[in-house]
């Protein structure tokens, strides 16, 4: 169960350990700060504050979705690794594989993307990748597969050693979700929050990995032998399962570090319950298969299939506000809650979350989704509870980190970055929301010029937002490798 | 009211009680009250928060679904109004281009190449139809337009480098007399 000690012991890196860990949160937060400054660019060409053909800015908007998608997911995964190995042995090679192959893969991506031309976005929807109208070479589209193939290879080695080393220890994946204690029974208070969320998303992220690689596998099929033809609506449906479940799981891995740091700055317990196992149970099914809610204008979509994304969209918010984020207010109503860095990024994720899914979970009502899918009602929302909420969990850790080795209060560049980042950051999805509100479409190059106002106030948050960024990033990767470090010889690496 | 202000006066309204929610906490995070005593009273609260959300959402979803908001996509049609569409990097075709108000049109909508988004802009520039043009299927949009005027194509999905100058215009015009309603 997690404690209140703010820096318990067996948090305590080994050296190995902080290295692979320091490379981790240095390079996932030099990407998040280069990628916002691509979107900051996009954002900017569209209210014609600067100039950026069209070509280069769809390059610009797959090297961000993608590379954003990617990257929290990197950043997620280290919050998973570094709160689950204190009850689980996880093998730190597997850990370092991940990142390595992340970054072979990157790489793969921006030269297919820089170097290849390669504009079909991050969805990479069938046929797109291969109707490139000369702009790009079927090389390019492959070598982006190839890139997503190898990142894939590495979180599925990543939660392959989570399950394994939560099997030795719990003895099978149903005992460290809680099932047995759903219908009744005493709950055992000391079972770690971490451990269950861990589980679910090992589970949940190597099923919607490995649609991925199916998916992945049959495009490039299709580039090297076109006469094999797929079906378009089968591809969609895989797609968006691995592209709805990875970002998902990114979510539920960056909550852990709620659950293990809010009750040490509240100073209350914060054990599991029956709701909670609840919550995670129901968790587990709805993710994936609330998938068809991306699909709602497909009308070749079975209607029972249709409805059940809109069902599960409502259904899935119910752990949400109910459990996690109304767990979290709980746990600090009037607690004599201290508010250092961390703990105001623990706070903000909860909000970015909760208040980012109400107009993401309306979308999925499909009479609305008729006139809102794919204008910028979408990317308002998915930035509400990715920036302003997975962001924040990332950060939180990271600043956590930071602490634990410089164990020194907070500086004023954190008491600035934050409120920077925040205001920002509202300023900029609120631009995306009130545009979609008035039907501006997404992933347009050019705007017409009563939708400029929106994407200037856009660009105005998104300065703020990488102003805010950019000091809070500094402030961590500074006290990273200036802190002196607390390496236990006794906590060797696996 | 429009769907759109609707979605956004809800949403506004969601965003803004989930604000006041966590403000209300902060503020009284300082003082310190039993743990115990806090989360009994939260768990009764919670009860009744989870009915609360549970009935709208069951009440919402059955509003919403019933009727089916999609047409049947195997009906024979009965429309006096049938619209061709196909959809190809990076232009529409649009068969015909001229409909009339206040009869059901149906939009046979799919695509030469790759997916499409099929969206349907009234003159006031908010979208009131669309469905996606995808390779190997047809889907059947019915849509009956209120007000005649020029209606804008957009392409809703993304669909290469000149997907954002993919737009085609439908005109509305006013019923004639007889005309079948």
């Amino acid at each position: 169960m997690s404690g209140t000690e703010l820096y318990p012991a067996d948090e305590v890196l080994s050296r190995n350990e902080r290295v692979v860990l320091n490379l981790y949160v240095i390079s996932t937060l030099l990407v998040f700060v280069l990628l916002m400054l691509f979107g900051l660019t996009m954002r900017m060409a569209q209210g014609t504050w600067i100039n950026v053909p069209p070509d280069l800015f769809y390059q610009l908007m797959t090297a961000h979705g993608a590379g954003m998608v990617g990257t929290v997911g990197l950043a997620s995964s280290a919050v998973m690794w570094f709160f689950l190995r204190k009850y689980v042995r996880l093998n730190l090679v597997i850990f370092a594989t991940n990142y390595v192959l992340f970054m072979l893969g990157a790489l793969a991506i921006l030269a297919a993307v820089f170097i290849g031309k390669y504009a079909g976005a991050w969805t990479f929807l069938y046929p797109l990748p291969v109707h490139a109208m000369t702009v790009w070479s079927p090389h390019a589209a492959a070598l982006f597969m190839l890139g997503y193939l190898l990142i894939g290879v590495g979180f599925l080695l990543f939660y392959l050693d989570a399950m394994l080393a939560i099997i030795r220890v719990y003895g099978n994946l149903g005992r460290a979700l809680g099932l047995r204690w759903l219908f009744g029974g005493q709950i055992d208070k000391s079972h770690p929050k971490a451990v269950v969320a861990s589980t679910m998303v090992a589970i949940t992220n190597s099923i919607g990995t490995l649609a991925g690689a199916v998916v992945l596998v049959m495009c490039l099929v299709n580039i090297y032998f076109p006469a094999v033809v797929l079906n378009a609506l089968l591809v969609k449906n895989l797609t968006y399962l691995f592209g709805h479940m990875f970002i998902n799981a990114s979510i539920y891995m960056g909550v852990i570090a709620v659950y293990e740091l809010l009750p040490r700055y509240s100073g209350r317990p914060y054990p599991v319950s029956r709701p909670f196992l609840w919550s995670w149970a129901s968790s587990l099914v709805m993710v994936l298969i609330v998938y068809p809610h991306h699909l709602m204008m497909d009308y070749a979509m079975p209607q029972w299939m249709v409805i059940m994304g809109q069902i599960v969209s409502y259904c899935a918010g119910l752990p949400v506000f109910t459990v996690t984020v109304y767990g979290a207010l709980t746990n600090v109503h009037r607690s004599g809650m201290r508010w250092p860095t961390t703990a105001k990024l623990l706070m903000l994720s909860m909000f970015g979350w909760a208040a980012g899914i109400v107009p993401a979970i309306i979308d999925g009502t499909i009479s609305v989704n008729s006139v809102m899918h794919n204008t910028q009602w979408v990317p308002g929302h998915f930035h509400f509870y990715l920036l302003l909420g997975v962001l924040p969990m990332v950060l939180a850790l990271m600043f956590h980190l930071v602490g634990a080795r410089a164990r020194a209060p907070d500086h004023a560049i954190d008491k600035l970055g934050f409120p920077v980042y925040l205001i920002g950051g509202i300023v900029f999805v609120f631009a995306f929301l009130t545009a979609g509100r008035v039907s501006v479409p997404r992933r347009y190059a050019v705007h017409l010029p009563e939708w400029l106002p929106y994407d200037q106030a856009g660009s105005i948050g998104a300065i703020l937002v990488v102003a805010g960024m950019l000091l809070l990033t500094s402030r961590i990767v500074i006290g990273l490798l200036r802190a002196p470090g607390h390496a236990d010889p006794a906590h060797a690496a696996h | 009211m429009i769907t759109q202000d609707e979605v956004w006066l809800i949403s506004l309204v969601g965003i803004g009680l989930v604000a006041l929610a966590f403000i209300s906490v902060i503020g009284q995070s300082g003082k310190t009250a039993d743990a115990a005593r806090v989360t009994r009273s939260a768990y009764v609260i919670r009860r009744w928060w989870f009915l609360v959300l549970v009935f709208a959402g069951v009440g919402i979803a059955y509003a919403t679904l019933k009727p089916y908001p999609i047409a049947s996509q195997r009906a024979d049609s009965q429309t006096a109004q049938i619209v061709d569409v196909v959809g190809r990097q990076w232009s529409w075709q649009i068969s015909p281009a001229q409909v009339k108000a206040g009869i059901p049109v149906e939009f046979n909508v799919t695509t030469a190449d790759v997916n499409h988004g099929f969206a349907i802009y009234a003159p006031d520039d908010r979208i009131v139809a669309q469905t996606q043009a995808m390779p190997g299927y047809t889907n059947r949009l019915l849509h009956t337009f209120t007000q005649p005027g020029n209606y804008r194509v957009m392409c809703l999905e993304y669909c290469g480098l000149v997907h954002h100058g993919m737009v085609a215009n439908v005109e509305v015009v006013a019923a004639g007399k007889g005309d079948p309603l």
